[in-house]
């Protein structure tokens, strides 16, 4: 067998260090599919050797945790014996090259990693991020990830129910699509990734194998440059029919006794998920790589082990138990193959055409994976700047009406109307509120779920806008009337070989760390991607955070809309008035500069309490969380979605009017009251320490803000043009 | 009353569909396409969702599978057939149903409320819906653009066939009010002798006020 060269490593994305090192763990050189082999498991998508040492420091459990990360997916307990089985996952560097194979296989994977866990998958959630919408690439961009998502998740009927959309020029050369699943399960029906049983056998399941995304997770550990187009090969194509009935052959095979662990094969396919159950095992595991049902001829051991075909299973049965098993999945019409079995060698063996191609310990693929205590360095807190005469100027209609007709706050219905929000018939809040809401099939609670990050503050300031995507997921679970439980993220990130980067990883995590720890909402699950970068630019650091709590009695949640004139609305939550990175200076004025709004953490857990309280006892009869656009626009939002107007009374005067109504201080929410009920309130509020400010009221048909009239059919208009003007030439 | 419900690989609104059936106390099998003989059935369902992936041409595969024939025969001797969604591509590729759906005029797949009036409210579906009554039931569908010849759209008129429309919030069937581009705004429609149903919104989708409406029921109602 051919032994290999620096130069090979280093074009398989290895350094000269790690090829050294290598050499030194098998005390050999490694023939090409070894090496194809470690560079596939110390990439960045699999061994998280930069992040590692960080992500360790993120707090993992609470008393509803059954499963923290380092599984396919995490675990949380719902009550009843069920658990909500959840993860995020960023599918950037593939959806740029090829948007709509690269945004439906980001779903596909997700979706495989909840349903290997043994849940069936009951919402789909996904954040994405372009580009400006005037770069040539955009609309294109925009177009396919969004058919894309579509596509595989409508065909797998799976309602995707939530998720943000934004466009900011740092995304022109590296698109973001993450994407999110949710589902359900027994508490003592979760299926794990850890093998064992020396001589067990080991099926492959699902798709045949063809060379469709061979190093695909090299690819999404580097930059891209202007030659990127080139990797079009190494995105994988989706098949969402072959998805949708290896879903239900592996839950059907789920209720029989024959599952010892299984493992789906995402990033570096056959590679990691065999490396990844012996692993966890302590065990070694052979593969005869001709028994590998292959779609293409003549394929080569190299290409077995690093092709990224989507749709297949690896999966370590009960000895005997094939026959059962075989059965199931051809009932669906799916590939069966007994590949190999487990052993005692703690060696990954594979065999190939009567010789044996690759034997290498598997601690050396997975815990001697090259783990990097990065330099970094911190990003200070920017200063203010007095920006008050430029605000004085400001007309507050013409602020709302340049707010409305954003791309980033326009109403984003173009985007969600496509994608089936509603089968499987639980959805009780669709896309546009705070938080998706989806029932608990058969029962009378419901999961509430949301993607959030404010790319602008992290960039501003990491360490708070680490803290800050954590807190926002908080509240608009909170605004549904949602016990926040546990979040998922995904770290999407520059190059983190330069300091400045890094030093954002390192404090977006830190902030995140504290924010978790201060509301008891750990983290369960998770990815990281870094390398977004083209050209040397790096996107802004964007942790995409995706939160997921429990509402206990369906009838008790809320929605956005105003639902009746003649009501009163009440702001929770301290205004200070903080415009910096607001969405009015940066989007609007393109002023980029000065701190991003204070956490207070205390606040945060405080005013959800308040809020929660409020909508359980039914008195919040809507509830908008402030973000994006201050109380001007959350009060906007309001009456666009409940077709009823507001009158606003600000006391106040040019600047301090503005940065009162377009600031973006946290820990806020705007609700609406019977006034019968706020004295009752008041008292509520003054008990708790909870600061409360009476805004305004609900009447017909204009919302007024001191001499500001416009009417909400206007503003709905306004809203809505977007997305239809830009797509539709 | 029984229903059976086919499932094919790849449907995926069948457990949805069971869920309004059982609502009305009909009770369902679930009969799987491979099947060859239909359980006694005072009903059909074809339900949504992407049957063969969708491949070849929607509902086109699935219109030649086994348990299909048993179907056809069914609806031959006037047994009751409802195709929803994907159920309704079906039926027209089986050739219970005249014309074919075709791809959205926008080309997107879109998943939204729409109203629809109630044309011929005579038929087994809809006979407990007053006349002309607007219904707010959603579609998910990329292919719902309903198409016929010339012939055929006039022999759904002459027959009264045409059962549902596409209309706005005040009954108006116009261009603005057609979601997907279909001929005349049809929605749904019955074959000559009335007992196989096909349409493209979603019922069994509006059939709980927490899930945003239940003017679904009316149709299942109907059934009863």
């Amino acid at each position: 067998m051919e032994l290999t060269t620096v130069d090979q490593a280093k074009q398989l994305g290895l350094t000269e260090s790690e090829f050294d090192k290598i050499k030194e763990l098998i005390g050999r050189i490694p023939n090409f599919t070894e090496l194809g082999i470690f560079s596939a498991m110390w990439n960045e998508h699999c061994s998280y050797k930069s992040s590692r040492v960080w992500l360790s420091k993120l707090p993992t459990k609470n008393k509803y945790v059954v499963q923290g990360p380092g599984e396919n997916a995490g675990v949380i307990d719902i009550g009843d014996d069920d658990v909500a089985i959840f993860k995020i996952e960023s599918h950037n560097h593939p959806s740029f090259i090829e948007p709509y194979q690269g945004a439906a296989t980001g779903v596909g994977g997700i979706l495989r990693d909840v349903f290997t866990m043994g849940a069936r998958p009951i919402a789909n959630l996904n954040s994405i991020r372009f580009g400006k919408p005037e770069h040539p690439k955009t609309k294109h961009l925009l177009n396919g990830v969004v058919s894309g998502i579509a596509g595989y998740g409508n065909c797998m009927g799976i309602p995707t129910v939530g998720g943000e959309v934004e466009f900011d020029e740092c995304y022109d050369g590296n698109i973001l699509v993450n994407a999110m699943n949710i589902g359900l399960a027994k508490k003592n029906k979760v299926f794990l990734s850890i093998a064992s049983g020396v001589g067990n056998p080991v099926i492959y399941v699902g798709s045949k194998t063809g060379r469709d995304g061979i190093h695909g997770a090299s690819m999404a550990s580097q930059e891209f440059d202007d030659n990127s187009e080139a990797k079009k090969p190494t995105v994988q194509v989706g098949d969402p029919f072959a998805e949708k009935l290896l879903l239900e052959a592996c839950l059907e095979l789920m209720k029989t006794d024959t599952i010892i662990s299984i493992q789906d094969m995402g990033a570096a396919g056959l590679t990691s998920s065999s490396v990844e159950m012996a692993s966890k095992g302590k065990l070694g595991i052979e593969i005869d790589l001709n028994k590998v049902p292959c779609r293409e001829t003549e394929m080569q051991p190299f290409e077995l082990m690093l092709s990224e075909s989507q749709e297949r299973m690896l999966i370590v049965l009960k000895e005997g138990k094939e026959k059962e098993a075989e059965k199931i999945f051809k009932k669906w019409d799916l590939d069966f193959s007994v590949i190999g079995k487990m052993t005692n060698s703690k060696n990954l063996v594979l065999h190939f055409n009567k010789e044996i191609v690759c034997d290498i310990p598997i601690t050396s693929l997975a815990d001697e994976a090259p783990k990097y205590n990065r330099e970094w360095i911190s990003t200070p807190l920017p200063e203010e700047i007095n920006i008050d005469k430029k605000l004085n100027d400001l007309d507050i209609k013409d602020c709302l009406v340049k707010l409305l007709t954003h791309p980033n706050q326009s109403n984003k219905s173009w985007v969600w109307e496509q994608y089936d929000h509603m089968v499987m018939g639980d959805t009780i809040q669709k896309p546009g509120g705070d938080a998706a809401v989806v029932r608990v099939h058969g029962t009378n609670k419901a999961i509430a779920a949301t993607v959030d990050c404010t790319p602008r503050y992290c960039f501003a300031h990491p360490h708070t806008g680490g803290m800050q995507a954590v807190c926002e997921t908080y509240r608009n679970l909170s605004a549904v009337g949602a016990e926040p439980r546990a979040i998922t993220n995904c770290l999407n990130f520059g190059n983190p070989e330069k300091k400045e980067i890094m030093g954002q990883l390192v404090e977006v995590i830190k902030g995140m760390s504290e924010a978790c720890l201060a509301l008891d909402y750990p983290v369960i699950s998770g990815n990281v991607s870094l390398y977004n970068e083209t050209n040397g630019v790096g996107i802004k650091p964007t942790p995409t955070i995706g939160g997921v709590g429990l509402i206990q009695d369906s009838n008790k949640s809320t929605t956005i809309s105003i639902k009746a004139t003649g009501n009163l609305l009440l702001i929770i939550g301290e205004t200070k008035g903080h415009i910096h990175q607001s969405a009015l200076c940066y989007d609007i004025l393109h002023i980029k500069k000065g701190p991003p709004p204070t956490i207070n953490l205390a606040e945060e857990k405080k005013n959800s309490f308040f809020v929660r309280d409020l909508i359980n006892k039914k008195i919040a009869l809507s509830v908008h969380d402030i973000s994006d656009g201050g109380i001007a626009l959350t009060i906007a939002e309001m009456c666009m979605s409940g077709k009823i107007g507001a009158n606003i009374t600000t006391n106040l005067i040019d600047a301090e009017r503005i940065k009162f109504l377009f600031g973006e201080d946290q820990a806020r929410y705007v609700i609406e009251v019977k006034s019968a009920d706020y004295d009752n309130i008041v008292k509520l509020a003054k008990e708790k320490e909870v600061s409360l400010l009476q805004i305004g009221s609900t009447k017909a048909e204009n919302l007024t803000i001191d001499d500001m009239k416009i009417t909400v059919e206007d503003m709905l208009t306004l809203n809505n043009k977007w997305f239809h003007n830009y797509n539709s030439n | 009353m029984k229903a059976s419900v086919i499932v094919f690989p790849g449907s995926n609104c069948d457990r949805d569909v069971q869920v309004a059936l059982e609502k009305f106390q009909i009770a369902t099998t679930m009969v799987w396409h491979q099947e060859t003989e239909l359980p006694k059935s005072d009903l059909v369902v074809l339900p949504g969702g992407f049957s063969y992936g969708d491949y070849l041409r929607c509902g086109s595969m699935a219109s030649k599978s086994k348990i299909m024939k048993e179907v056809i025969k069914y609806a031959g001797t006037g047994g009751y057939v409802f195709g929803i969604c994907n159920g309704f591509q079906i039926l027209t590729e089986a050739g219970l149903l005249p014309g074919a759906l075709l791809r959205n005029n926008k080309l997107k797949f879109i998943c939204k409320d729409v109203q629809i009036k109630t044309i011929n409210n005579q038929t087994a579906f809809t006979k407990k819906i007053s006349e002309h009554k607007i219904l707010t039931v959603p579609i998910a569908h990329n292919e719902g653009n309903y198409f016929a010849s010339k012939e055929e759209i006039q022999s759904l008129k002459d027959n009264n066939q045409i059962v549902f429309q596409y209309c706005d919030k005040e009954g108006n069937i116009s261009g603005e009010s057609n979601p997907n581009g279909s001929f005349l705004n049809i929605a749904g429609i019955v074959n000559k002798n009335k007992n196989v149903l096909g349409m493209m919104p979603h019922p069994e989708r509006v059939i709980d006020q927490l899930l945003g409406g239940t003017d679904g029921q009316e149709i299942f109602r109907s059934l009863l």
